[in-house]
């Protein structure tokens, strides 16, 4: 009867995936965290969205260097690398901003490992408008103002701007709070205030790009590695009114003229052994760091690099 | 029965007004059918010329490049792959037993009433609940971590409804005639089950595990917090790229990922990995519809 | 639930007599069983199992006493991660669950219910099986795709048509909603109305009605509760649905007063910060906590439309 190969199948498929299971489950030391010895591992890497796409560069790159090692990326926020960096689950951790002393004191507690923190570059968070807002410059007061919670200003006219097009109210476009931007916006610029609700608050620092490209009343922040020339505008931003408006760009961003400049990191459970220390050393060496040039942040100053 | 009325008796105006009514009626609420056919192929037709610049075997079989903005989808068609597979490997056998359960040995109480509602219920949980669950229960509390199992698991758990409701319904449909048959030859339960019942109900039951792989293939939410990754380095081609502690990239992960997260992707590639996923979903899906329609057109009784 | 009437007796337990079966196929047989049994029980173990963990993760933040529940669910004060004064209030959130369900409800409704009466009374069985054909491939399109189609495709036309600053917004989410909640509505309306039982049209028809006199008065009273129960059902895939309107609804903790608004629903707030805040901590258990509002919702809404379907079937 036909219906027994059917059921040959069905049996078949039945102890295949178990067998899968049993196979393929240990046949290399445990991937992860503990750190691997010898042979083939898996870095598992998790973290800020704006570092995800570094990372992943980095991921594919190192594969080419290194075929025995996989590295995994996953993005989510920096508070979500940070989190599961504490829990132990990852071995490298991407955050935009550094990380608090609660969670340094937690990671040791819960992993007895003291989170080792490595800068692999350097990002200029910029304030991103529509090509067609005539605005070129801004200040820390005014983003703040457009940004906090209890800032008054919602409309382009009470900047004295008109939009081509039409449309008044300001449309903010921010981040998630799990987003080491978003943190890192609302510590420098809205002085550690909370965000106005009723932002749109996206998933994706290319998202928030995205949007703004294609909302003429939009102001979103989001990393200098997002910019879509032609339709959107970098805004140059002024620590105070009346200072000069810095432009933000790599010189900038490494002399601290930006002021809403900031170090990129990775975080590590103790000091990187073996293949990690191996991967970290060539984030580190000129070819990381060329990665990190052309996906648009600033890399490390040459002396700081590692050979 | 809706004829109009005979030429022997006249249509008074009250009537021909009634027929204006019945056939405007018919035709808005075809109108109201047809607006479900042509979105599906609206989106379709427009997903696929969009993507046509990139669709091509290539992008199928090979490796995301520069930074996953360009190349194509292998990785993450190969993580869907064993998600499915894994998850299916789960789910099929308990649901089938489930359902085998249900149809055959169950009395009608209130305690099989429950169960009954309890996979009802289980359809109808958000998808993000069985995200909490899977990462509460198997990535931390069974230390499983973030793995294609516990993302398999979750997914299994997720898609046991589909499995248990279609191979219920195939095991209704074979007539109680015949295991009345079975038993008066002496015939255990299990043995009338298995002689008669389950030969009669495998393909409708195979139906419903193909329903299962679509669904399965489909959902983002569940793996997204339990076993599926931004990226991850794999050769081109390799057919076993994942060892099962690991994470894995899914083509829905993925089509997430490329429109909310990746700069500067080659406009076509979200488009082609969006019809990549439909595609399949869709086909799988029309193989279990025609298996189905199959069916029926062969069954004797 | 069963096709064997109850009082049938269950068949013999051995083989029939003089012939014995060997010890190994009679032990097999009972493990077999066992372990059906096993599986039956294991729909109630998986629900039940996944509202206690969630509810175990969640429960700890009653005893805070920053935390209100009447905050909770009635302030619109979303700040998870403030460094000054956390606040958690889910009401902008479920303002925005409603608001997208809603109009995807009266989208959805309609069409679906429109839908059904000419799958079940205008059209012949050719035409039927292939628009169920359809629908049922409508109800397959994977969550991600309708997010992407949303993102990508409805909010630019939206832009366009409406002027709307932000194309993604209620409108588009609810549009995306509807269109992935009306084969439900369409399959559960269509055997509500095939329920109702010929003899009522029949007597309708005999009276010299029309067909549309015949829906208006004799079908829809009498289906009205199948037909309640798939908008039901409607409502709790509207409510539950998670990566669509994450992708297509803008992600705004804002009470909406327009279509046009952006909001956020309680399923993507769950997808957007959840694995953020480390386990264990505040953050995290409010959003498990609001894993329990969702479940507790659907689970509801799932419920009453049984019990609206199950008083069908007695009748």
């Amino acid at each position: 009867m036909k219906s027994h190969l059917i059921w040959k199948l069905l049996i078949g498929l039945g102890l295949i995936a178990p067998a899968m299971l049993v196979t393929s489950c240990k046949p290399r030391g445990d991937a992860g965290p503990k750190g691997a010895s010898g042979g083939g591992m898996t870095i598992q890497n998790k973290g800020s969205d704006t570092m995800v796409n570094v990372a992943q560069v980095w991921a594919e790159e190192y594969k080419r260097v290194n075929p025995q090692v996989d590295v995994e990326v996953s993005g989510g926020g920096s508070g979500v690398g940070i989190a599961a960096l504490i829990k132990g689950t990852i071995a490298i951790a991407n955050a935009s901003r550094e990380m608090k002393p609660e969670e340094i004191e937690q990671a040791k507690k819960n992993t007895g490992k003291e989170p080792k923190e490595i800068i692999v570059g350097y990002d200029a968070l910029a304030v991103y408008v529509h090509r067609d807002n005539p605005i070129n410059e801004i200040t820390n007061e005014q983003l703040a103002a457009i940004f906090a919670e209890g800032g008054k200003v919602t409309k382009w006219s009470e900047m004295g701007l008109r939009i081509p097009g039409g449309g008044d109210d300001i449309v903010r476009v921010s981040r998630q709070s799990s987003s080491g931007t978003y943190e890192f916006f609302r510590e420098h610029i809205l002085n550690k205030k909370d965000f106005k609700l009723g932002s749109r608050d996206m998933n994706g620092s290319k998202e928030v790009v995205e949007l703004v490209a294609s909302t003429p009343t939009a102001i979103g922040y989001s990393g200098m590695g997002y910019n879509m020339p032609g339709k959107v505008k970098m805004l140059k931003v002024a620590p105070k009114a009346g200072q000069p408006a810095v432009e933000p760009t790599v010189a900038n961003t490494l002399n601290k003229n930006y002021p809403i400049a900031r170090s990129l990191q990775i975080y590590t459970l103790g000091e990187p052994q073996g293949e990690l220390k191996k991967y970290v050393d060539w984030i580190l060496g000129d070819a990381g760091q060329h990665v990190v040039e052309k996906s648009g942040y600033v890399p490390l100053p040459p002396e700081k690099r590692r050979k | 029965m809706t004829d109009a009325p005979e030429n022997n008796f006249t249509a008074t105006p009250l009537i021909r007004k009634r027929l204006r009514q019945e056939t405007m009626a018919k035709w808005i609420f075809f109108g109201m059918a047809a607006a479900m056919v042509v979105p599906l192929l609206l989106i379709i037709g427009y997903l696929a010329v969009r993507a046509a610049p990139s669709l091509s075997l290539e992008f199928i079989l090979d490796v995301p490049r520069r930074g996953m903005t360009a190349g194509g989808i292998w990785p993450a068609l190969v993580g869907t792959i064993y998600l499915v597979f894994l998850s299916l490997a789960v789910s099929a056998p308990i649901g089938i037993l489930a359902a085998i359960y249900l149809n055959e040995y169950a009395r009608d109480n209130w305690f099989n009433r429950v169960i009954n509602l309890a996979v009802l219920n289980l359809a109808g949980v958000p998808s993000i609940v069985h995200a909490l669950f899977g990462l509460g229960a198997f990535v931390y509390a069974a230390r499983f971590g973030y793995s294609i199992i516990s993302a398999a698991l979750t997914l299994a758990i997720m898609t046991l409804p589909v499995i248990i409701a279609s191979t219920r319904e195939a095991l209704a449909s074979v007539p109680p005639s015949f295991r009345e048959a079975c038993w008066n030859v002496g015939a255990t339960r299990w043995q009338a089950i298995r002689a008669v019942v389950l030969p009669n109900a495998i393909s409708g039951i195979l139906t419903g595990v193909i329903l299962q792989v679509s669904r399965a293939a489909g959902e983002t939410a569940p793996i997204m917090f339990t076993g599926a990754v931004f990226f991850k380095a794999v050769e081109r081609g390799d057919l076993f790229p994942y060892y099962l502690d690991e994470q894995c990239m899914a083509l829905s992960m993925h089509l997430y990922t490329l429109s909310t997260q990746v700069p500067g992707v080659m406009e076509s590639i979200p488009y082609a990995t969006a019809i990549v996923l439909l595609g399949s979903v869709l086909l799988v899906n029309a193989m279990a519809i025609s298996l189905r329609v199959y069916l029926r057109t062969r069954k004797k009784w | 639930m069963n096709n064997l009437p109850p009082e049938t007796p269950a068949p013999a337990g051995s083989a029939v007599r003089g012939v014995k079966r060997p010890a190994w196929a009679r032990v097999g047989e009972r493990i077999l069983e066992g372990l059906i049994y096993v599986c039956g029980f294991s729909a109630i173990v998986f629900v039940l199992g996944i509202f206690a963990f969630v509810l175990k993760e969640a429960l700890p933040i009653f005893a805070r006493e920053s935390f209100s529940l009447t905050q909770f669910l009635f302030s619109d004060q979303w700040y998870p991660t403030s460094e000054l004064n956390k606040r958690y209030g889910v009401f902008a959130m479920i303002a925005g669950t409603g608001a997208v369900t809603l109009l995807a409800m009266a989208i959805a409704v309609p069409f679906g219910i429109g839908a059904a009466i000419f799958l079940s009374e205008f059209c012949g069985p050719k035409l039927r099986e292939a628009l169920k054909i359809i629908i049922e491939l409508l109800a397959a399109i994977p969550s991600v795709v309708w997010g992407f189609i949303g993102l990508s495709v409805m909010s630019r036309l939206i832009m366009q048509y409406t002027g709307a600053p932000v194309g993604v917004n209620v409108l588009n989410g609810g549009i995306i909603l509807a269109l992935m909640s009306v084969p439900i509505i369409v399959s559960i309306g269509e055997d509500a109305l095939k329920a109702v039982p010929d003899s009522y049209r029949e007597a309708a028809l005999a009276l010299g009605v029309t067909k549309w006199q015949l829906i208006r008065r004799v079908l829809l009273p009498a289906a009205k509760n199948g037909l309640l129960a798939a908008v039901l059902l409607g409502v709790g895939r509207g409510v539950g649905e998670t990566m669509a309107v994450l992708m297509a609804t803008g992600h705004a903790v804002h009470i909406p007063h327009s279509v046009l608004d952006s909001v956020r629903t309680l399923t993507a707030n769950i997808a957007a910060e959840l694995g953020e805040a480390p386990a264990g901590s505040d953050h995290y258990r409010v959003l498990f906590l609001t894993g329990v509002l969702l479940f507790t919702l659907t689970f509801g809404v799932n419920l009453i439309a049984d019990l609206v379907v199950r008083g069908i079937k007695k009748r």
